[in-house]
Order: C-alpha cells, then sequence, then structure tokens
C-alpha cells in the first residue's frame, strides 16, 4: 500500500524547502470553474468596500446605528461562524482523548476548517474594530480589562488558534518533507488537544455570556443566564453538522486527492453515520435545557406574538425536526437524510446565534438594524477567502490524502 | 512510560498558563467610595427646578469642543444624546403638567462599560465619573452593547471614531472645578457633590415639599446606583427614564460566568488527561482483533 505518486499534489522529499514552497505557491488546475466566477468578483468587490471603510469610516459601509453597534460582522462572521467551528475541538475530543480512532480520517480536515474559521472569522473582526491599531492592548500587559468577557474571549480565541495550528502542524510537516519536524510536532498534538477543548468550552459559552448584560435589549424568548451553556451545548452540533455537511463536498469536489475511492467512501459513510447519533444526543439536551429555560421562566405569554412564532420555527423546525431526522436516519442508516439534517441544523443554528445578536437585539426598536448588501457582501467575500485558502492547502497538503509513506512508519 | 511523563508535565504547565490567566478574571473590583479616602462625586438633577433653557447643553458643547446645538426643546419629540452631543434637554407632558429631562451619562457606581471594556479605556475614576481614555480604546463598541442606557456614542463617520459621552467634566473636577453644566445651570436644576451629601440633599427637598416630588429618587438604586441623581414632580416612567431596569448592578450578571472560568480552566485539563489516560489502549485491542 506505499503509494508515491499522487494525481495532483506531492509532498516535498525535505530538500529546498524554499524552492519547493516557491513552486507550490503557484496556482493550479482549471481557472474557470462555476465557484471562481462568483467568488473572484465578489472578493474583489469586498476589498474595493474594506478600503471605502478604512477611508471614510464604518459608517460609510455599514447600517450599525448607535443602539445597535454590532451587526453581521459580529453576528453572523464572529458569533455564527464561531459555533460551526466547533467541529475541530468535538472530533480532536473524540479521536484524541476518547481514543475513537474511527473517526481519525476526518481528524485534519476538521482541524484545518476550524482554524481557517478562527482565523478569518476573527480576522473579520478587525474590520469592525473603530480603532484596530489599539488591538494589541489586551495582549500586552498594562491594559487588561480583567473583568471583561470580551477580554476572556479574545484571550482565548488567540490561543485557541495557536494550539490548532498546533494539531495541524504534522500536516505541514509532512507535505514540506520534514521528519524532524513531523516528530517533534506529532508529539505536541495530545498536549494541544487538551488544551484547546478547554480553550473552546470556554470561548464558546463565553460569545453567549458577552449578551448576558444585555438584559433590557435582548428579546426574553432568546435572554436567559443559560445563555453560555445553551451557545456552549449548540456549538456542538453545529460544528458536527458542518463537519457532515463540509465533508460531502469536500469527498465530491476533492475526490482527485481519494486514492482508494471505495474505501474511501465506505469510511466518510460511517463517519457520517456515527456522527448523526452525537448530533441527536446533543440536540436532544439542548431542546430539554431550551424547553426548561422557557417554561422556567414562564414565557408562555409570550409565545402568541411574531417573535413567539418565529421562536417556534425555531426550536421546531430547525431543532426538533433535524433531531428527529437524525435519530430516525441513525437507525436506518439513510445518509442523504443525515445529511439534510445536517443542513436544517445548520439554518437553525444560524437562526438562533441571529436571533440573539441582531434580530432579537433591540427588536422593540422603532428602527431596525438591517444589514446593508455592502456588509453582505464583505461577509461573502470573507467567507470566499477563507474557501479559496481552503482548497489551496488541501490541493497541497495531506489533508484528505494519506501520508506520505515516511511518516506512517512508526512515529 | 516517558511518553506519558512528558505529557503530564506539559499539561502540567498548561494548567500553570491558565491559572495565571484565570486568576485574574475573579477579581473585579467593585467600585467603592465608602471606605476609601476618596468618595464617589455625582451630580443631583432636580426636573422641578430645570426650565428648559438649554444652556447646559451649550456650555457643554463648548467645553468639549462640539458643535453648539441648534434644535431647540419641544414637548413630545424625544432627542438623543449622539456622537457629538453629550446632553441633551427633553420636554415630557407629564400628569404634572410640562416636565423638563436632562440626559446624559448616568456614572454607575458599577458600571456595565468598564466591566465590558478589556482595555480598561473606559473607567470609573475614584472620583466618580466614567471617562473614556482614547489611547487604550480599539474601537470594538462592546461597552455600548453592553451600557443598560445607551450611553456610549460612536462616531462612525470617522477614521479616527471616538467614543463620545459625558465624562462629568472630569479634568474640570480634577481642577477643583465644577463640571459645565452645573456651573452654568441658572436655576440651579443641577447640583455637584458626593453622592452620599446629594442623596441627603435630595431626601430632605422631598421631605419639605412633599406634595411637589416623587417620594423616590432616580439613581440611588436603578443598575446598582449612579453618579446622576433624578428628583422629579412626575412619576420617573412620564419623563422618560427607563423604570424597567434592575436594582442590582448589571456587571454581576456576567460574575457567575466569569468566577466558573478558572475552575474549567483548572479542572478540565486533568480531567481530560485521565479520560485520554483511561482510553489510551483501546484502540491497540482494537487492532490486535483487527490483525
Amino acid at each position: 500500500m506505499t503509494s508515491q505518486t499522487f494525481p495532483i499534489a506531492k509532498d516535498n522529499d525535505g530538500k529546498s524547502i524554499g524552492k519547493f514552497i516557491l513552486s507550490e505557491l503557484k496556482p493550479r488546475g482549471k481557472w474557470l470553474t462555476p465557484f471562481n466566477i462568483i467568488s473572484i468578483p465578489t472578493i474583489l468587490l469586498g476589498i474595493g468596500l474594506i478600503v471605502i471603510r478604512y477611508v471614510q469610516g464604518l459608517g460609510a459601509i455599514t447600517n450599525l446605528t448607535q443602539e445597535v453597534p454590532w451587526g453581521l460582522w459580529i453576528g453572523f462572521d464572529v458569533v455564527t461562524g464561531v459555533a460551526f467551528a466547533g467541529g475541530a475541538y468535538v472530533v480532536t475530543f473524540m479521536v484524541y482523548i476518547l481514543n475513537m480512532r474511527r473517526y481519525h480520517s476526518i481528524v485534519r480536515v476538521t482541524v484545518l476548517n476550524g482554524f481557517l474559521a478562527y482565523a478569518f472569522y476573527t480576522g473579520a473582526l478587525l474590520l469592525d474594530l473603530g480603532r484596530p491599531w489599539n488591538v494589541v492592548n489586551p495582549m500586552i500587559g498594562n491594559n487588561f480589562g480583567t473583568s471583561s468577557v470580551l477580554f476572556l474571549v479574545a484571550w482565548h480565541f488567540v490561543l485557541y488558534m495557536l494550539a490548532e495550528l498546533i494539531e495541524f502542524s504534522p500536516a505541514i510537516a509532512e507535505w514540506l518533507g520534514s521528519r524532524k519536524a513531523k516528530r517533534i510536532l506529532s508529539g505536541m498534538t495530545i498536549g494541544a488537544v487538551i488544551f484547546g477543548i478547554t480553550l473552546s468550552t470556554l470561548h464558546q459559552s463565553g460569545l453567549g455570556a458577552l449578551y448576558l448584560m444585555c438584559k433590557d435589549k435582548i428579546h426574553p424568548l432568546w435572554y436567559s443566564e443559560f445563555i453560555p451553556v445553551l451557545f456552549f451545548v449548540s456549538s456542538i452540533f453545529a460544528g458536527l453538522s458542518m463537519v457532515i455537511f463540509e465533508g460531502s463536498i469536500s469527498h465530491k469536489v476533492f475526490a482527485d486527492q481519494i486514492e482508494d475511492k471505495e474505501k474511501s467512501h465506505k469510511t466518510q459513510n460511517t463517519v457520517v453515520h456515527s456522527l448523526s447519533k452525537v448530533c441527536a444526543v446533543t440536540m436532544f439536551a439542548y431542546f430539554c435545557l431550551q424547553f426548561l429555560v422557557f417554561i422556567h421562566a414562564k414565557r408562555w405569554d409570550l409565545i402568541n406574538s411574531p417573535m413567539g412564532y418565529w421562536f417556534l420555527t425555531e426550536m421546531i423546525g430547525f431543532v426538533f425536526i433535524p433531531m428527529v431526522m437524525f435519530f430516525y436516519s441513525y437507525r436506518t442508516s439513510n445518509i442523504k437524510m443525515i445529511r439534510i439534517a445536517a443542513i436544517l441544523t445548520m439554518i437553525g443554528v444560524v437562526m438562533n446565534r441571529l436571533n440573539v445578536t441582531v434580530i432579537g437585539f433591540r427588536w422593540d426598536a422603532a428602527v431596525h438594524y438591517v444589514p446593508s448588501w455592502m456588509e453582505i457582501v464583505v461577509t461573502l467575500a470573507v467567507i470566499f477567502t477563507e474557501i479559496w485558502i481552503f482548497r489551496w492547502v488541501i490541493n497541497r497538503m495531506p489533508v484528505l490524502r494519506e501520508s506520505p509513506a515516511w511518516a506512517k512508519e512508526k512515529h | 512510560m516517558s511518553i506519558d511523563r512528558r505529557i503530564f508535565f506539559k499539561t502540567a504547565a498548561l494548567i500553570g498558563v491558565s491559572m495565571a490567566i484565570g486568576k485574574s478574571f475573579g477579581a473585579s473590583s467593585p467600585e467603592k467610595g465608602e471606605s476609601g479616602e476618596v468618595e464617589f462625586h455625582g451630580v443631583l438633577y432636580d426636573s422641578t427646578r430645570c426650565v428648559g433653557c438649554q444652556e447646559c447643553e451649550r456650555v457643554c458643547a463648548a467645553a468639549h469642543d462640539l458643535p453648539e446645538p441648534t434644535e431647540t426643546v419641544e414637548t413630545g419629540k424625544v432627542r438623543k444624546t449622539s456622537d457629538h452631543q453629550r446632553s441633551v434637554i427633553n420636554s415630557y407632558k407629564t400628569s404634572k403638567g410640562d416636565a423638563f429631562v436632562k440626559n446624559q451619562c448616568m456614572h454607575c457606581n458599577e458600571p456595565a462599560c468598564t466591566a465590558a471594556c478589556l482595555t480598561e479605556a473606559m473607567y470609573k475614576t475614584k472620583e466618580g465619573p466614567v471617562i473614556w481614555r482614547g489611547e487604550k480604546c480599539m474601537g470594538c463598541r462592546y461597552c455600548m452593547v453592553s451600557c443598560p442606557f445607551d450611553t456610549p456614542k460612536f462616531e462612525f463617520m470617522s477614521t479616527n471614531p471616538k467614543i463620545v459621552k459625558c465624562d462629568m467634566c472630569y479634568d474640570r473636577i480634577q481642577k477643583g472645578q465644577l463640571p459645565a453644566c452645573v456651573e452654568g445651570c441658572p436655576g440651579e436644576a443641577l447640583k455637584f457633590g458626593t453622592r452620599r451629601e446629594l442623596i441627603e440633599e435630595a431626601r430632605k427637598r422631598i421631605a419639605a415639599s412633599p406634595d411637589a416630588y416623587q417620594h423616590e429618587i432616580f439613581g440611588e438604586n436603578v443598575a446598582g446606583g449612579t453618579g446622576f441623581l433624578y428628583l422629579s414632580a412626575a412619576p420617573f416612567k412620564e419623563i422618560g427614564l427607563n423604570t424597567q431596569l434592575q436594582n442590582s448592578s448589571y456587571p454581576a450578571l456576567t460574575k457567575g460566568f466569569l468566577y466558573s472560568v478558572p475552575s474549567v480552566d483548572v479542572l478540565l485539563p486533568p480531567l481530560l488527561l485521565g479520560i485520554y489516560a483511561a482510553t489510551k489502549n483501546n484502540h491497540i485491542k482494537e487492532e490486535e482483533e483487527n490483525d
């Protein structure tokens, strides 16, 4: 089973790393794919808008108001994006801590996905900062706002990105053909995983805790003292749904990366199948918790209103129904239905995060915040750029394809 | 075995780091004026004495290099503070006739904005005013999200945006002067002093003419107590003050979460390490079975 040649990608033999990187930087493959045709103009337009944002101020391209100072860029890019990146800590927990080997095939791609999501979505945060040149202040010395939840989230973000980079780094070492680096970096994996899971627990819930002080601003159906717990639990199935969704796309798009297609297809289906059970169970816990919060806070009288119907749509249509679908399709091994359930779950998570951060925030204000088309374009540009980098890495490093032969020997 | 030890040390080091980081989170000091040498100061605003002349708006603008306000007060029309106006006067139709109300930063005893600020740019001074320090601020606007009174305003149309809000003329207070609005008020509707004196003064006024006032002081308890204190003839709700706000402080809402952070940071890694050690040999067994 030792294979040296691959259709597109080749790993370095350990010599002349600089030259190798230069040759790898060149684009490959066809240019005029449908994805490129959509993404390139969007990214260029997004860059133009970002220039305007820095020349004229945030108000020039966003619809933010004095009452709603956080909009789509925080509510969707950061809060929702980070929830979807939760797959990395769940999968590393299952593989490295619980030693569930069957998920091993998806570890690298999930961690890569998580790392890029953090890098880009929190990178997008810099666009939203009014005074970005002071961004290092909470990191260096004398300006520690230690009673701030945001301070905590910022630190946990930065450290977690480091942990994920360490978790992914063996793939980079294999790509560069650096045996020694690979050995050292692999040795750091378990430490990084433990560190990473701890950090994730806190910043996933921390994103919810950011809104704890907005007691009077968020619609009572979405505000409770349990927001941090709800955010944490939902990040588990949000991340796993993303893994299922992303996996089904990656396996089609990057089919040339996979050598033994039949075997890989089978492994992928087993993984998706067993993930559906994890999703179902955590969604059940989440649903129960939401229900308890609802009953405990005596919110029955809020249900018969437009916001109440919207709440029911979220809870029944995009939590309860996909949960039942996950249970059912696990029983019947219906992979297609699992994928549909994953998509419904993802829509539900987007709804939930936006309901807390944008839609339910100042729901009673006279003038509602609606994101401008320019905010949406910048968001899309960020997502597309991330996918570009993702594709670049997948096409070069051993993420979906097998590690080079030397790396598979005893480590 | 050697790997085990290495991992153990690594985790121990990580715990150490997270403890060092975690420890600092719990300690959010509640601002207290009574025990220290310096007491919190504040301003008592007596709505019954205010004639709505807007002199406070004008002197405020002059003192902080802001454009002179041109809008006049109209009953029923609510104006808000903005990125170019730190203080506004509004007029309300109430059950006790038309009443004027001044709006500006409330200077909470335990401000949500300073608890929210991750760079200590929003800062509760020991004298009482809550001030904004531009050299620290990164413009994240979390203070605006957190403030229950929606006080901090942001210059959305600037490339070097500032957070704009009343700072109780902190620079003037340090020089021993009165805040500009207090000094400029021709009707003595505003009075500057320590918060304790002001509450006493307010009670005295209520006791002296009980029919002229509501028998409570807005700001004495709301949001954990504020530096600006309000007396009014009409119920506070009728003069546009938010009576729905809680009486305990807003930072208290995040305390539970912040206290849980060091515990999770310290306890979770050993737990994970334990599970790892316990399940480590599972796959070896599996592989043996597969072979």
